[in-house]
């Protein structure tokens, strides 16, 4: 990836989203001296000093404190944490009751998470276009206009919350998950009362993916081309090459399908994958060791999470996942808005897997956690909403967290992001001039990856975002705010 | 009633006593809460914390210090002590590091507990921020002086039913803090995970290691029955 060169005299344009938490973030457009788009680059500043925070706490602490870290992902934080703590107490595998007890609350989370995407962010821009006025934009006229599609907006989400809170005992931050395994079980009056309700979540997702796909065969070539470059992908997947959302090993293919590794245990991350920090952002930027800088980033989240898996173990998401691929001729999906339909097909998966598992006895087990031999070093790997997640702790012989380091998915998008807003910058940015079509069409390609500096913007269903122009000598020349 | 037995009138309820016994533990025995956090049916009274302060034959008292005698008339629920509770356990939520919605003691703790019922959301006072240290030393059991409420329930139950003393205070005012004997680490002490002293603590200082988190929320202690509505003070270990 190329470095903005200093000697030429580029002129900047800042597009700075606004944000009320941690999670802030920033578009600069650079121009060269013929005022074209030389790059763009995607600023989060990311709050690092939840790694200092948990130094000294005990590591039992650790599943809960991290839900802390994100108003979105609590869920996947918490996990994540505990499946490495689960290292450190000394277990590689927890109980049947509790791994399947994780697996439908991560599966509640995904498909709440993925709704609350695919509904109140993404459907506006797919349903009336991405060049409609911005007061049409947004959820509220999807209910009026389209009163079936809010339906399943408020119901899926509703459900995939009633799982988490039926298996962590609270919608948004549930603390069941413990090193080694859960401190319940499902009850049977949970289970069946998410039983009842199951097949009526499926079959809305599958009308919401019906939906979606018309959208997409009626705009083609827009959304074949929007935003688009080839990248690697990595997602975690089953030793067997089969989806596994929750657990397994990491897989990286590059933008024809090669294997570039494979079968990596989440432990021996740091073989393979290599964070690098830049002078100009608080945020690493992680890419594939053996590739190096310029060539290794790679694409995290739904696309990459349907690119890398051999297959899907659940019958309807398996079916769509072939169609789906069939646009690739045997390559990966490479555009931007192909994340929006994988989106759906995970939806469509975790939606088969809460079925699946509602039947399974295993979730009334009494056997909830197993004990070890404590060790220094635990690393875990999920795949959350956005993708691929990667917690790794140091602990010492008091039962003390030393050190911490996590990869989240939007680190890992962050070239990715780069280089949607710079394609979209390349091809909307008419001179220096900050139009509305700019506008919503960077909030277009960056909602794409849903990063998380969204947090704010999630409740309110849309990005505000504060533009200025500058010029070579770093002036204002111009600044938009867009609410 | 035996002959030693007598009546007092507590909140205008009358109340069986026996010679010797406290205000508070008569209360108790006659199912009356009165609100309490430094006193502790094993250990020898305090009366450190001022939350069980009452109105006593018309003067402020100690309900966990005071004997009770035959006649005497308690005021215990009223605004204006329920106030002064208030205040008493502001001050307590800022001058320590508390952080419910992370702590392993959350639903079990007693400062929490009386917070609910005292209807204190979140504290009026200015948090201090203080530095607090913590002692991970012991093998089994974990010290964070961050939540702390300096109750002396860990000193008394360590020297007046382990016999070991191994806690004390030093320091004073808003720079107290619990002190281990020695002045070195936990680990360093006759401390054991089974001693009263690992099992009294009210809040989520003195807890035992790599248990927490294992009972669901909703099944905790408070969650079942808010404090005061069975007497017997929570004892970690069999939070049942
Ligand atoms: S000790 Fe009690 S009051 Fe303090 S943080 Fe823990 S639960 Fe809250
Ligand atoms: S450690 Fe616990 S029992 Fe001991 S003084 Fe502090 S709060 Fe009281
Ligand atoms: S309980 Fe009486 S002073 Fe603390
Ligand atoms: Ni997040």
């Amino acid at each position: 990836m190329s470095e903005a060169s200093v000697e030429s005299k580029t002129r900047k344009i800042v597009i700075d989203p606004v944000t009320r938490v941690e999670g802030h973030g920033k578009v600069t457009i650079h121009l060269d001296d013929s005022g074209q788009v030389q790059q763009a680059r995607f600023h989060v500043v990311e709050f690092r000093g939840f790694e200092r925070f948990i130094q000294g706490r005990p590591y039992w602490e650790v599943p809960v404190i991290v839900q802390r870290l994100c108003g979105i992902c609590p869920v996947s934080h918490h996990l994540a944490a505990a499946k490495a703590m689960d290292k450190i107490a000394g277990v590689d595998a927890v109980s049947p009751t509790a791994d399947k007890l994780r697996r439908l609350m991560h599966y509640g989370q995904l498909l709440q998470s993925n709704a609350l995407h695919i509904f109140h962010l993404a459907s506006p821009d797919l349903l009336f276009g991405f060049g409609a006025p911005v007061e049409q934009r947004n959820i509220v006229s999807v209910l009026e206009h389209f009163p079936e599609i809010g339906k399943w907006a408020i119901f899926i989400r509703r459900f995939g919350q009633e799982v988490i809170k039926a298996t962590g005992g609270k919608k948004i931050h549930p603390t069941s998950a413990v090193p080694g395994g859960v401190n319940q079980n499902l009850s049977i009056a949970d289970r069946d009362a998410l039983r009842k309700d199951i097949g009526q979540i499926l079959s809305w997702c599958l009308l919401a993916l019906d939906r979606l796909k018309r959208v997409v065969a009626e705009r083609e070539a827009e959304h074949k081309e929007f935003a688009y470059f080839e990248s690697n992908f990595l997602s975690l997947v089953r030793a067997d090459g089969v989806m596994d959302l929750y657990d397994g090993l990491l897989r990286a293919i590059d933008a024809d399908g090669n294997v570039i590794f494979d079968g990596v245990e989440p432990s021996s991350y740091q073989e393979q994958i290599i964070e690098e920090a830049r002078p100009w952002s608080f945020m690493k930027f992680p890419h594939i060791r053996s590739l190096g800088r310029e060539r290794g980033w790679y694409r995290v989240g739904p696309l990459a999470q349907i690119n890398c898996a051999a297959s899907v173990d659940t019958p309807i998401a398996e079916a769509e996942r072939r169609l789906f691929m069939k646009m690739g001729e045997g390559a990966p999906i490479q555009s931007t808005l192909s994340y929006h339909y994988a989106r759906l097909i995970c939806l469509i998966h975790s939606a088969e897997k809460i079925q699946q598992l509602l039947f399974d006895d295993d979730l009334q087990g009494a056997d909830l956690v197993v004990t070890g031999h404590r060790r220094g070093v635990g690393v875990s790997c999920i795949e959350a909403p956005r993708g691929t997640l990667i917690h790794h702790y140091e602990v010492d012989e008091n039962d003390q967290v030393t050190r911490a380091n996590l990869i989240v998915s939007t680190t890992s998008n962050n070239e990715a992001l780069n280089r949607a807003v710079s394609s979209v910058a390349r091809k909307y940015l008419p001179g220096n001039e900050i139009t509305d079509g700019l506008l919503n069409h960077i909030e277009v390609a960056i909602r794409a990856y849903d990063p998380c500096l969204s947090c704010a913007t999630h409740a309110l269903g849309r990005m505000p975002l504060i533009v200025s122009v500058e010029d070579a000598a770093g002036r204002l020349v111009q600044q938009r705010i867009k609410q | 009633m035996s002959d030693q037995d007598f009546l007092i009138t507590v909140d205008g309820m009358k109340v069986r006593a026996k010679r010797g016994q406290t205000i508070i533990s008569a209360c108790d025995a006659a199912g009356v809460y009165i609100p309490r956090l430094c006193h502790h049916p094993d250990l020898k009274p305090a009366g450190h914390c001022r939350l069980c302060s009452c109105y006593i034959d018309g003067r402020r008292a100690s309900a966990c210090t005071m004997p009770a005698a035959p006649g005497m008339v308690v005021v215990s629920n009223n605004e204006e002590l329920n106030n002064d509770r208030r205040v008493v356990l502001d001050m307590l939520f800022v001058e320590g590091n508390h952080f419910c919605p992370t702590c392993e003691k959350s639903g079990d703790c007693e400062l929490q507990a009386l917070a609910y019922r005292l209807g204190i959301t979140a504290p009026s006072l200015t948090y201090q921020w203080p530095k607090r240290e913590i002692d991970a030393s012991h093998p089994d059991v974990f010290i964070d002086r961050n939540t702390c409420v300096l109750c002396s329930r860990c000193i008394r139950a360590s020297r007046d039913v382990d016999g070991k003393s191994i806690f004390g205070f030093s320091g004073r005012g808003l720079g107290m803090r619990l002190n281990i004997d020695s002045e070195t680490k936990l680990s360093d002490t006759s401390f054991a995970a089974i001693d009263k002293a690992a099992k009294v603590c009210p809040v989520g200082c003195i807890v035992i290691k790599r248990t927490g988190y294992r009972t669901p929320i909703g099944r905790r202690h408070f969650d079942k029955a808010p404090i005061g509505t069975d007497i017997e003070a929570c004892e970690v270990g069999d939070p049942e």
